[in-house]
């Protein structure tokens, strides 16, 4: 196995995880670093391939190509992008509402007689 | 060898667990800050991976301004109250099937990664073959504002684009009013003197990293993540206040970049025959000239973006 697989399993497992965690997760800015993660995996799956396919650079280190490199720069900028306004709409649901899940059934209900199951 | 291999497996096994704590950690504060020791671990990845630019944005800006924006946003939520729901049956289940799912997409993707076609498709050639005409050393910033220009283009819009979303979740009467996410509560003093020490180098250090980025790794993207962090500092210690949002200085500093971009693509019709195309022999001056506008602009956006939206102006000359 070479190192490049290993860290290309590794994305894998990121991903599975993230899409775990923002699927599951009831907290919606734990949902947003679920899918900071789950970006993260995808990221790192295409730096393995471009890892593999070899740079331009020659000498000692073989490199990287450089045209998934600037794709995954480009990524990282957009998926901060994307963050700020997904944590200003949320900043923005717990004021107007005073909850931060999207759980349909509201947390303030009084406890009613059924049991859990 | 075997020796930087089981390095690596234990970079990996670490990655995957500090992904497994931030998922999976009660409280919300102790997620946040698993994420960021991950982040940080993913940019050592990929210097291994030979890929220093990409190390550099994820160290500054996927990990540094979202660990911070994030922390922010735990400490601004209501704490969550963990009620006892009905159903948690039910819930375990559904938990298990989505687990179930998942851990069938991630072994999908491990078979691709192990069955990847040998050898590697791979537009590194080209590259190699074509940088000389752009004058440039680093073959990334050669995609980046050369051969995919475009890209970066759009990208630097996406930033205002989010800055404008972000502004117009504003309350009306906050309109004009100064960001206020960063507000100082109570800074101690070892932030304060933090915040007078570190900008002088750190100014220093984006500065440089846009310039390098010409031959070495480095770039806009990292240059203005670094000066926007340092602002950021300075806003964060009380030492600075935001500026108010409807000022017109701010705005020419947001779109000087992509606007000179697309300018100086518009021309490249005339001068070299196609949208983002250099004229001959002038490629590596007019991305240098680019390249230092987008940095003022990527760091006036992403500190802006850090920021928040506007807030009511206070009681002396606001609104009624």
């Amino acid at each position: 196995m070479t190192f490049t697989t290993l860290f290309g399993l590794c994305g894998a497992g990121l991903v599975g995880l993230g899409l775990y965690g923002l699927i599951c997760h009831p907290s919606v800015l734990r949902k947003i670093l679920a899918f900071n993660v789950l970006g993260g995996g995808v990221f790192l799956l295409l730096g393995v391939i471009a890892r593999r396919g070899g740079g331009v650079v020659l000498g000692a280190d073989p490199g990287s190509d450089p045209v998934p490199q600037a794709i995954i720069i480009t990524a990282l900028v957009v998926a901060f992008a994307a963050t700020v306004l997904a944590v200003a709409l949320l900043l923005r649901l717990a004021g107007a509402t005073g909850q931060a899940t999207l759980d349909a059934e509201p947390s303030w209900r009084p406890s009613s007689p059924e049991k859990d199951l | 060898m075997n020796l930087a291999l089981a390095a690596d497996g234990f970079l990996a096994l670490l990655i995957l667990g500090l992904a497994i704590w931030t998922i999976a950690a009660h409280a919300t504060y102790g997620a946040v800050v698993g994420f960021v020791a991950y982040g940080l671990l993913v940019a050592l990845v990929w210097v291994r991976l030979s890929a220093v630019d990409v190390a550099l944005t994820e160290a500054a800006l996927g990990t540094g301004l979202t660990g911070m924006l994030l922390l922010g946003a735990a400490a601004r939520l209501p704490r969550e109250v963990v009620a006892p729901r009905s159903g948690r049956g039910l819930r375990l289940l559904f938990q298990m099937a989505v687990g179930v799912l998942c851990a069938g997409i991630a072994a999908g993707l491990a078979a691709i990664v192990l069955l990847l076609p040998e050898p590697t498709p791979t537009l590194a050639p080209q590259v190699a073959a074509n940088l000389p005409t752009t004058g440039l050393g680093n073959p990334v910033t050669g995609v980046l504002l050369g051969f995919r220009a475009i890209d970066t283009l759009l990208e630097a819009v996406v930033l205002v684009l989010a800055l404008i979303g972000l502004w117009s979740l504003a309350p009306d009467d906050a309109w004009g009013g100064r960001p206020a996410a960063l507000r100082p509560r109570q800074p101690g003093s070892a932030l304060v003197l933090l915040a007078q020490l570190l900008p002088p180098l750190g100014i220093l250090v984006g500065i440089h990293l846009f310039w390098t980025g010409a031959n070495h790794p480095g770039g806009a993207f990292q240059g203005g993540a670094v000066l926007a962090a340092m602002w950021v500092i300075t806003l964060v210690a009380g030492l600075t206040k935001p500026p108010r949002v409807d000022q017109r200085w701010l705005r020419i500093v947001l779109v000087v970049g992509p606007a000179l971009f697309l300018v100086i693509g518009l021309v490249g019709i005339w001068l070299a025959g196609a949208f983002l195309a250099y004229p001959e022999g002038y490629a590596k001056p007019l991305i240098l000239v680019i390249e230092a506008a987008l940095t003022l602009s990527i760091a006036a956006a992403l500190g802006l973006l850090l920021a928040g939206p506007p807030e009511p102006v206070e009681p002396l000359g606001g609104q009624p």
